[in-house]
């Protein structure tokens, strides 16, 4: 009977019943990525938003420049869905070109910082001792330094402060300490993991095991960050523009927006609620893919293959 | 001793329930879980005497620690208990918080695996044990205090008075399990449950311990629970035993019935699938194959029959009532509460017989498959192993020092000491042969393992692979090296990177060194086939392997380079038994299969004895005796060997209660601050008892060299003397 046995062994050891059509990697994180409900439905919506801020444009008849054919002041109307403002400008006309400057300062913000972040934490973590303490000490010489003081100094002396591009890398500059602050906690933790060494043991060179292991390890809180680095770099813009250092007039942004209709929220509130409400539903759908993207990434995540 | 006692006057006396103390009938327990009621105790049924002990083995998952929660009411809130269990005929099951909690320590104590968690870290010892006197007791503080100090007494702590001032981080972890004991029999309790007392600590202090446990017993004359998976601590310490399985009992009986006569294959099994240290070198185990049963996932019948070779078509149908069974191993029907009684749970306990595991569980030869070239090599493999003589040393360290700075806190960081964690050893690993590093925890044998792979810098030595000198060499120049050179680690939960699929991770060397996509793929799925997986499962993450199934991916990893030295940090150590033995079936294989070097650091002397060819021994960042594994377990020279060797429980009854012991006292002191001389001599028992004052002198002054005593078996002590043990 044993004798009879014997073969199949190799076969029991894993016959533990996990049925199903295996996959390859990046199909099973988009699988989970598609059942996580509000992140897809999050992704709808962000991707309206995009067509609407950066197709609209194209498609509506007023951009927003102050015209002359447009009557000042009028409550949303059908000429002007979401009214106009006092000097002439056409709400939703603004509201688009707002949304795109808004999204593109944003997410070049929130990609240059976590990228610029993640990399620097991680090596700061994975090196550890006199390599971390000196990359760090930068670190918090960026994290003192506040942020609109620096903007002030720099802004006058940068050609052309006033564009998106301009805006997004003065942001960015000053936010990625923050991300590599996070990173470099989690690598301090993970470096001490044994399948570190292993692939020490194996050969593998320190850049290899920062791309390798550390960074996929630390994806969740990274990407947690990076959704909060979204949004914060909404509010430094707008906090930016309202000290004229941000996107100017004529050009627009959704803080800018919103910053000079704050008086006017109960007197003419089709200029303040359009762009709050743009703004808050924005930050919203990124925290809700980043849940998404965090858990998708996760392959203990066992949404499926039980 | 207690065991023999106990048997013949239940023998004598009739089945009377007045002394029983705790009596457990049909304990199930159930976890709501999101995958559906996971059923971790099912119809768990003892009596357990005044002043017996009663020993708990199973695996991991078996229920064993569950049940003893259940009786102590600590389990979480979506736990459903049903049953009964009576603690002096109050039945316990349901009570409330406040109701329970008079039971507990006052009748029942328990005693948890980690010591250091069962301790609160701002309260001083000596507060603990007195306020556990006061929970129950009438008493005014002072009173409390003093019986705390006659307390730490019992339980063979030194200066106890001291220890009463002293908080829990400043005792070892041996002291700390003591005072827990302390605490545990501070009101005299009935029922002691001592959950895996000795899991966390070395097997010198474990024999301390367990030292101490007795003692506690032989004072409040309480009862003992003792649950473990170590064959070894159940067959010296307890009078019966039950083997769990599946969340069920699956076999009881007096301890010497169950060891020697088991009516369950799975006890057989188990005791089979254990390398033991009074057995040779190299004879086969017994693995049992597959994995236990998940509890969301019972199978129908019998939960062993999944993995049984005696399993058939009953078994997988009918799931087998525990019933006595006489001495042919016929099924009778006897009273559960008779101690002398021999019960198992199975349809077939008859066919048994005298079989031995070897009979039952034949070793099969793992990943045979389409890629293993050798045949079943069968039993006995000692005519494989090469002359522990010959063979070319392929790796040679001579006089390696390790010393890690302990720098002061703050911005300087300057260095204010060194812990000496490798200090002057010397090795020579040959050709084909397994080398074993044994010791206790810090005594330096990992911090030599990664030396030797030039993964953390050594002070000062040499180390040299096939004569050309590692440890002069760059990363960068060692990197081709790696090749050559790898590692298997201890915790395979650890040591797999959770993000990556079991393919990627297995590939992972052979991407570092340059290979391509296509040839990596084919190695992998040849080497998942090689250590016994199935290659079509490389694309699964490592959670969705057991312990086991993820060690082996470790070993294929490490494998998937060719080298021609591995080095195992404690490859089997976290793995349950009956896995265990297939881990060692694979690594021995894979010597002889590949032409393997291994040098198996380790501090688990059974596994050692089974797998080396030669052993050194270490103690506190030193090598104290080397030999071939006859030398070193027939005739021990160093007292720290003789002691270690004493240590190890046998899972033999009868040979466990009778042998000769060797007792070190106290704990291993910080490498930070090692003694002068003899390192050892702070605990060696020769040194206190049978050396002259003269002669102390040397041990005290001169660290003692290796001394060869003839034949390659060296050993570091003034006055060794070789002493049989086994």
């Amino acid at each position: 009977m044993s004798e009879n046995r014997a073969p199949d062994t190799v076969r029991t050891i894993d016959a533990d019943g996990v049925g199903g059509v295996e996959r390859t990697q990046l199909q099973m994180i988009t699988r989970r990525f598609l059942r996580h409900r509000p992140a897809m439905i999050s992704l709808g919506v962000l991707v309206v938003i995009t067509l609407f801020a950066f197709v609209g444009p194209y498609l509506w008849t007023w951009d927003h420049t102050v015209h002359r054919e447009i009557p000042p002041s009028v409550p949303p109307n059908a000429d002007h869905p979401l009214g106009t403002t006092t000097a002439g400008n056409d709400v939703l006309g603004q509201l688009m070109r707002g949304a795109q400057q808004t999204l593109k300062v944003a997410f070049t913000v929130s990609i240059l910082g976590t990228v610029v972040g993640s990399l620097w934490g991680a090596t700061a973590g994975y090196y550890g001792g006199r390599v971390d303490s000196l990359m760090m000490r930068i670190v918090d010489v960026f994290m003192i330094v506040p942020l609109l003081v620096m903007v002030a100094a720099i802004a006058g002396s940068v050609r052309g402060g006033t564009t998106w591009w301009a805006v997004a890398l003065i942001i960015a500059a000053f936010s990625w300490a923050q991300i590599a602050r996070v990173v470099r906690g989690v690598v301090l933790s993970l470096r001490e993991q044994e399948f570190v060494e292993a692939a020490r043991a194996a050969g593998a060179s320190p850049g290899w095991i920062i791309v390798r292991h550390l960074l996929p390890n630390a994806a969740g809180p990274i990407i947690v960050a990076a959704t909060l680095l979204v949004a914060v770099a909404i509010l430094l813009e707008a906090g930016m523009s309202f000290l004229s250092f941000g996107i100017q007039l004529p050009d627009i942004s959704l803080g800018q927006m919103i910053g000079d209709a704050r008086t006017a929220a109960s007197t003419r509130p089709w200029l303040f609620y359009p762009p709050g409400v743009l703004l808050v539903v924005i930050c919203l759908t990124i925290n809700f893919i980043g849940d998404g993207l965090r858990d998708a990434l996760d392959p203990r995540q066992t949404m499926e293959r039980r | 001793m207690t065991a023999t006692d106990a048997t013949n006057s239940e023998r004598e006396g009739t089945v009377d329930r007045d002394d029983v103390v705790l009596e457990v009938d049909g304990l199930s327990v159930t976890f709501e879980s999101d995958d559906g009621p996971l059923r971790a105790v099912r119809e768990v049924s003892y009596v357990l005497r005044a002043g017996e002990a009663l020993g708990i083995v199973g695996e991991s998952g078996s229920g064993k620690s569950v049940t003893s929660m259940a009786i102590m009411g600590l389990l979480p809130r979506n736990a459903r208990v049903t049953g009964s269990a009576r603690v002096l005929g109050q039945e316990v099951i349901g009570l409330t918080d406040a109701q329970i909690s008079k039971v507990r320590g006052e009748r029942i104590a328990m005693i948890f695996q980690d010591p250091l968690t069962s301790l609160n870290p701002v309260y001083t010892v000596g507060y603990q044990i007195a306020e556990a006197v006061l929970a129950h007791r009438n008493v005014s503080r002072a009173k409390a205090m003093e019986r705390a100090l006659e307390l730490l007494e019992l339980v063979g702590i030194p200066h106890p008075e001291q220890r009463l001032r002293q908080y829990p981080h400043e005792l070892s972890g041996g002291m700390r399990q003591r005072v827990v004991i302390a605490i545990a029999m501070a009101n005299e309790p009935d029922v002691i449950i001592a959950d895996e007392p000795t899991t966390a600590l070395d097997v010198t202090v474990q024999a301390q311990v367990l030292e101490a446990l007795n003692a506690a017993r032989r004072e409040t004359g309480a009862a003992l629970v003792l649950i473990t998976h170590d064959l070894g601590v159940v067959a010296g310490n307890v009078d019966r035993v039950a083997v769990m399985y599946g969340g069920r009992i699956v076999e009881s009986g007096p301890v010497e019935e169950v060891f020697y006569r088991p009516r369950m294959p799975y006890a057989l099994g188990l005791l089979g699938s254990l390398p033991r240290l009074d057995a040779g070198r190299r004879e086969r185990l017994n693995p049992i194959t597959g994995t236990p049963p998940s509890l969301s996932a019972m199978p129908p019948g019998c939960s062993f029959a999944p993995r049984c070779p005696l399993a058939r078509q009953q078994c997988h149908e009918e799931e087998p009532l525990l019933l006595g069974v006489d001495e042919h191993g016929d099924r009778v029907s006897a009273d559960v509460t008779d101690p002398a009684a021999h019960s198992a749970a199975c349809h077939f306990s008859a066919e048994l017989g005298e079989s031995s595991p070897a009979d039952l569980f034949r070793p099969a030869r793992q990943g045979a498959g389409e890629g293993g070239a050798a045949e079943d090599t069968g039993g006995d493999r000692a005519d494989t192993a090469p002359d522990p003589a010959g063979g070319e040393p392929i790796l040679t360290v001579t006089n390696l020092v390790k010393n890690f700075p302990i720098r002061s806190k703050g911005l300087l960081r300057r260095k204010i000491g060194e812990v000496q964690a490798v200090s002057g050893i010397s090795l020579e690993l040959r050709e084909r042969e397994t080398l074993a590093l044994v010791g206790e925890s810090g005594c330096g044998k990992s911090t030599t393992a990664r030396l030797l792979l030039q993964l953390i810098r050594r002070t000062s030595g040499e180390v040299y692979y096939r004569g050309q000198p590692l440890h002069t060499l760059t990363p960068r120049q060692m990197r081709p090296l790696r090749r050559d050179l790898q590692l298997v680690f201890q915790d395979p939960f650890a040591s797999l990177d959770p993000r990556m699929t079991v393919a990627d991770i297995v590939a992972e060397p052979l991407r570092i060194h340059g290979e391509g996509n296509g040839s990596a793929r084919r190695r992998v799925g040849e080497l998942l086939d090689l250590v016994g997986l199935n290659p079509e499962h490389g694309s699964r993450y490592p959670h969705e392997f057991s312990g086991g199934q993820r060690q082996r991916i470790g070993v294929a990893r490490a494998l998937a380079l060719n080298p021609r030295v591995l080095v195992l940090d404690e490859p089997v150590s976290a793995l349950d038994v009956s896995i265990q033995a297939g881990v060692i079936n694979l690594l021995e294989d894979l010597q002889d299969e590949l032409g393997l070097s291994y040098l198996f650091v380790s501090h688990d002397l059974s596994v050692v004895r089974h797998i080396a060819d030669r052993v050194a021994v270490m103690y506190l960042g030193r090598i104290v005796e080397t030999g071939t594994t006859e030398q070193l377990f027939g005739a021990p020279a160093h007292p720290y060997t003789q002691a270690l060797i004493s240590a190890i429980p046998l899972p033999d009854p009868v040979k466990e209660r009778t042998r000769e012991r060797i007792i070190v006292t106290g704990d291993v002191p910080s490498p930070a601050d090692p003694p002068s001389g003899c390192r050892f001599r702070t605990r060696c028992p020769k040194f206190a008892n049978e050396l002259s004052a003269q002669e102390q002198v040397r041990c005290v002054e001169e660290p003692p060299e290796l001394a060869d005593r003839g034949s390659g078996h060296h050993d570091a002590c003034h006055y060794s003397e070789v002493v049989e043990l086994i």
